[in-house]
């Protein structure tokens, strides 16, 4: 019997590396879209925020392109 | 157009039946969270991921081709062994969907097939080592991983997300939980839909009405999506309502974390080589989630009964599997007795799930069985008490008790 424990620690490190950082980039998509809706209340501009925010969306689409990619495969 | 023997037309059936059992069993999976933070409305949601199921039927076929190699011997298998097999996968399926309780419609499918080669073929048919690093180490393995990742991510998305309020924030979690769990929807079509097929295929070789190493024909593929994806728009409410208030009680923040992590772990698995289940995966990113959020709280008395639960499917549906092969052995009336034995039983199990019905009006309700305290241990007992030594109808009927259990004390008869 053989256990494949290689890939069964690189399930788990890859897992919990991805799921963490898109996790992360998707909050501070939205940290960066509500930062956007505040100053626009207070009637100051936001670019920053909102170029941000609109890259972590970006990035996070492309993980799941990436997954249906993975998914036909 | 193949020859069709009555057994292989059995045994298609069958299949699609178990098919149709894995679509609404696993519901759940993809869409449990979703559903109870509110990020889609029930129906919506079931939809959708029926929707995706069906185009995850047509996107490959690779996990069809290797369903049949591996965990028993080919040369073994005739048509009522997987017939006998799907026997024991449907029963169990239905038996915890009754129940509520979210568990492997893998494991039940291999469970089925490993008794059935058992009471075919005897002992040595099994591959006992694959059966420990393709079913044991996983079921320990998943909900691990995807509980720890689902942790780490809620800390993460509770502590950065602070400052995330709002209509934008409310919209970007609802957003990011429909995505994560349109794709779980997807690799369920394609991993689950494509068991159905091979298990056909699988079936239609063993019959000769195909020959070995042929891909699965267009109509089994086609009958096989629509079947998993006709399963999961019903949608197996009793399922979802324990793992998306049964379990916890999720926020959008811990719905979004616990279905990402739940989404990564299946796709990373399954591309690196080391399958683990969905259902376990989910269930354990739930339970992360759950964990993870400050004064969050995890029903351990309701895990505990689903880890029990994904004790039993493995041997609980061998066990049915091998009895059924048994009968079946005994000529085409056994195989008779043991279908009629499998349309009454499914019957009487959907004639029980009358008396408490759960569907997409009540999915949300948290009045959900096992929250009682009073209920918790007897419905514990009855889960772990083996069922006692008796005919298959006892074993059944002994099984039922778990329901009544979970039923309000007044409807104490079964």
């Amino acid at each position: 019997m053989q256990i494949d424990w290689a890939a069964l620690g690189s399930v788990f490190g890859v897992s919990l590396v991805v799921t963490v950082a898109l996790v992360g980039l998707f909050t501070l998509g939205i940290a960066g879209l509500s930062h956007r809706d505040r100053a626009a209340a207070q009637g100051r501009p936001a670019a920053l925020a909102v170029t941000g925010a609109y890259t972590c969306f970006a990035t996070c689409a492309a993980a799941v392109a990436y997954g249906i990619s993975l998914i036909m495969a | 157009m193949e020859s069709f023997s009555l057994i292989l037309a059995i045994v298609v059936v069958t299949a699609l039946a178990f098919d149709f059992t894995n679509g609404f069993h696993d519901t759940a999976n993809a869409m449990a969270t979703t559903i109870s933070t509110g990020a889609l409305r029930p129906k919506v949601a079931v939809a959708m991921s029926a929707v995706l199921n069906l185009v995850g039927a047509f996107l490959s076929v690779e996990v069809a081709n290797t369903i049949s190699k591996g965990l028993v011997d080919e040369a073994g298998i005739r048509p009522e062994v997987i017939f006998a097999a799907l026997v024991g996968a449907i029963l169990w399926n239905l038996l915890t969907w009754l129940v509520g309780l979210p568990s492997s419609s893998s494991h039940a499918l291999m469970g089925g097939l490993i008794g059935a080669t058992v009471a075919s073929a005897g002992v040595g048919a099994v591959h006992g080592d694959v059966l420990v690093t393709k079913v044991l180490i996983p079921a320990i393995a998943a909900p691990l991983v995807a509980g720890v990742a689902a942790m780490l991510a809620t800390r993460l998305t509770y502590r950065m997300g602070k400052k995330a309020d709002g209509e934008a924030a409310e919209k970007g979690y609802r957003a990011g939980q429909i995505a994560s769990a349109g794709l779980v929807s997807l690799a369920h079509g394609t991993n689950d839909a494509q068991k159905t097929m091979g298990i056909i295929t699988l079936a239609l070789v063993a019959g000769g009405a195909l020959a070995p190493d042929s891909d699965p024909p267009l109509w089994v593929i086609v009958s096989a999506g629509v079947a998993i994806a006709l399963g999961t728009y019903l949608g197996g409410w009793r399922i979802i309502r324990t793992m998306g208030k049964g379990l916890t009680d999720l926020q959008p923040q811990q719905g979004f974390a616990a279905q990402t992590s739940a989404a990564t772990v299946i796709l990373a698995s399954s591309h690196l080589g080391f399958s683990l289940s969905t259902t376990h995966s989910v269930s354990g990113a739930v339970m992360g989630a759950g964990l993870g959020r400050k004064g969050g709280v995890v029903r351990w008395s309701t895990a505990t009964r689903m880890f029990v639960a994904w004790g039993l499917t493995l041997p609980a549906a061998a066990l049915v599997a091998a009895i059924a092969e048994w009968i079946c052995g005994f000529g085409s009336w056994g195989t008779a007795v043991v279908a009629v034995f499998l349309v009454v039983s499914s019957a009487a199990i959907w004639k029980i799930s009358r008396r408490e019905i759960v569907d997409h009006t009540n999915v949300n309700d948290t009045d959900a069985s096992g929250e009682e305290p009073s209920g918790v241990v007897t419905q514990a007992v009855a889960a772990v008490a083996p069922p006692p030594a008796g005919t298959v109808t006892d074993e059944f009927a002994a099984a039922f008790p778990e329901q009544v259990a979970t039923d309000p004390p007044t409807k104490t008869t079964v």
